[in-house]
């Protein structure tokens, strides 16, 4: 009698975990951004996902703007355009305050897809050529079952559109607008301390020059332009000779401060995709069906 | 000597003031305003559609006169009121914009619907461009309007707690209104099945 107790009160449980799994239908899981072109269904095969990976590589550094491909099976109970929104939100396409990304995202068996448009390509990819792009590379070659085809030849138009866009120069990885932000302050605070410290060593004038010359050095060092850091090293050091003078005895007692400097760097950049950079969404864009 | 003074006065004031919530209500504030500038921005997009939309429509089928008076006059009611930031704290005018704004939606899906039955209307590349424009549209005000909800929720939770409460109540922060769900009632009805 008890164990018939406690095996229908096991059955009851499950049953009540089964109800409250169906009552609140989760949504679909967005996947982590750890490449360009994700795809959940296995529908690519490992070279045609490749070879479309490097597609967008090459665009991505030759142009800045980052286009990423995800195909799912299904975004029920969500609309497709839900989805989307929700994994731009998550990934973060494009570039911090340029926000040149683009999603193409493919729900299989929904038979459903949808371009979406970050705000900075807004003008290069307005809503009704990612329309015409839906119908005409992707829906007659997704009805018969080309996925690859389709999405290459949508790929190449999106390409070809943002290719004409004024866009800012891309830069190496290490550069990026976030990462030269967040080092600005850290640069100004170690370039004053070892400003200090240099022209307690070697005077004002050559301490100085050689705080100029270190600051200039370091921003070539992560990734700078030749001509920027050059521009950069002018300033800091006019910066260091203006700066109010301790002279010798003031800051050298303190010489493991300079260390400061070079701490922080790095990060980021690891085998040519670093994930999302920031982009912005609106909800721009179009969707289609097939 | 005053001179220190003076700067830990600075630093307490400071110290104090982000703790009671002051400086989260200029932040929150401030972001419940751009986002509502976005939905007037969307809202008005769509506006500027709908002229060549009705043209474009009304040469395929000119005789439909009963929807296109009511897009025209979704259209008057919604120019009828201004599009300002400040309606955002005024929840009379607020609600009477999301109506407005509401009948136009519904005015028109309801002249797409009639498009339907145009097949040389739906085979027009003008007008198969205007849609996928409005689509996208529709699909923006979508996104503002949920990140317009969401940032007014924040703010309005910052406003309601305590001790936030208090600062609020002295610089005089009220909640703001938000969006509700513009079909409830047809949500709430129970779907009809018919066999």
């Amino acid at each position: 009698m008890k164990r018939y107790l406690s095996t229908s009160l096991i059955a009851l449980f499950g049953a009540l975990m089964l109800v409250s799994q169906l009552a609140f239908a989760a949504l679909v899981e967005v996947p982590p951004f750890t490449a360009r072109v994700i795809d959940l269904t296995q529908t690519l095969s490992a070279s045609e996902q490749a070879a479309l990976e490097a597609k967008l590589q090459s665009f991505e550094e030759a142009k800045g703007s980052q286009i990423a491909v995800l195909i799912v099976a299904t975004t029920q109970p969500e609309a497709i355009e839900q989805y989307a929104i929700r994994v731009v939100d998550e990934w973060k396409v494009g570039r911090k305050n340029v926000d040149d990304g683009l999603l193409l995202l493919i729900a299989k068996d929904d038979r459903k897809m949808r371009i979406e448009v970050g705000y900075g390509l807004e003008g290069a990819v307005p809503d009704l050529y990612a329309k015409r792009i839906i119908n005409e590379a992707l829906t007659p070659n997704f009805k018969r079952g080309n996925f690859a085809g389709g999405i290459e030849a949508a790929l190449n138009a999106l390409i070809g559109l943002v290719e004409g866009e004024p866009l800012p120069e891309p830069h190496p990885a290490s550069i990026d607008g976030a990462h030269l932000e967040g080092l600005l302050p850290l640069l100004l605070v170690g370039g004053m301390i070892s400003g200090m410290m240099l022209r307690g060593v070697f005077g004002t004038f050559f301490g100085s020059a050689a705080n100029g010359g270190l600051i200039g050095t370091i921003l070539v060092f992560i990734g700078l332009s030749f001509l920027g850091a050059g521009v950069m090293a002018v300033i800091a050091f006019f910066f260091t000779m203006m700066m109010g003078g301790r002279g010798l005895n003031g800051y050298s007692g303190h010489p493991t401060r300079g260390g400061s400097l070079g701490g922080g760097l790095g990060g980021g950049m690891s085998g040519g995709f670093g994930g999302g950079l920031g982009g912005g969404f609106g909800g721009g864009g179009a969707s289609g069906s097939w | 000597m005053k001179n220190i003074f003076f700067k830990c006065v600075l630093i307490l004031s400071m110290l104090t003031l982000t703790g009671c919530g002051y400086n989260a209500f200029q932040t929150l504030d401030e972001e419940a305003k751009a986002s509502w500038s976005e939905v007037l921005n969307q809202y008005q997009r769509r506006a500027d559609l709908i002229p060549n939309l009705v043209k474009t429509v009304k040469g395929y089928a000119a005789h439909e006169k009963e929807v296109f008076t009511e897009v025209t006059n979704a259209r008057a009611s919604v120019g009828g009121i201004q599009m300002t930031p400040e309606l955002l704290n005024d929840p009379e005018a607020m609600a009477k914009f999301q109506a407005a704004q509401g009948q136009m939606t519904s005015a028109l899906s309801r002249l797409m619907l009639v498009a339907e039955n145009y097949p040389d209307l739906k085979a027009d590349q003008g007008f198969r461009d205007l849609q996928a424009q409005l689509e996208g549209t529709e699909n923006r005000v979508t996104v503002a309007r949920n990140r317009f909800i969401k940032t007014v929720k924040d703010y309005n939770v910052a406003v309601r707690s305590f001790p936030e409460n208090l600062t609020a109540m002295v610089f005089g922060y009220k909640t703001k209104p938000s969006f509700t769900v513009e079909n409830e009632k047809e949500i709430s009805a129970p779907p009809v099945v018919d066999f």
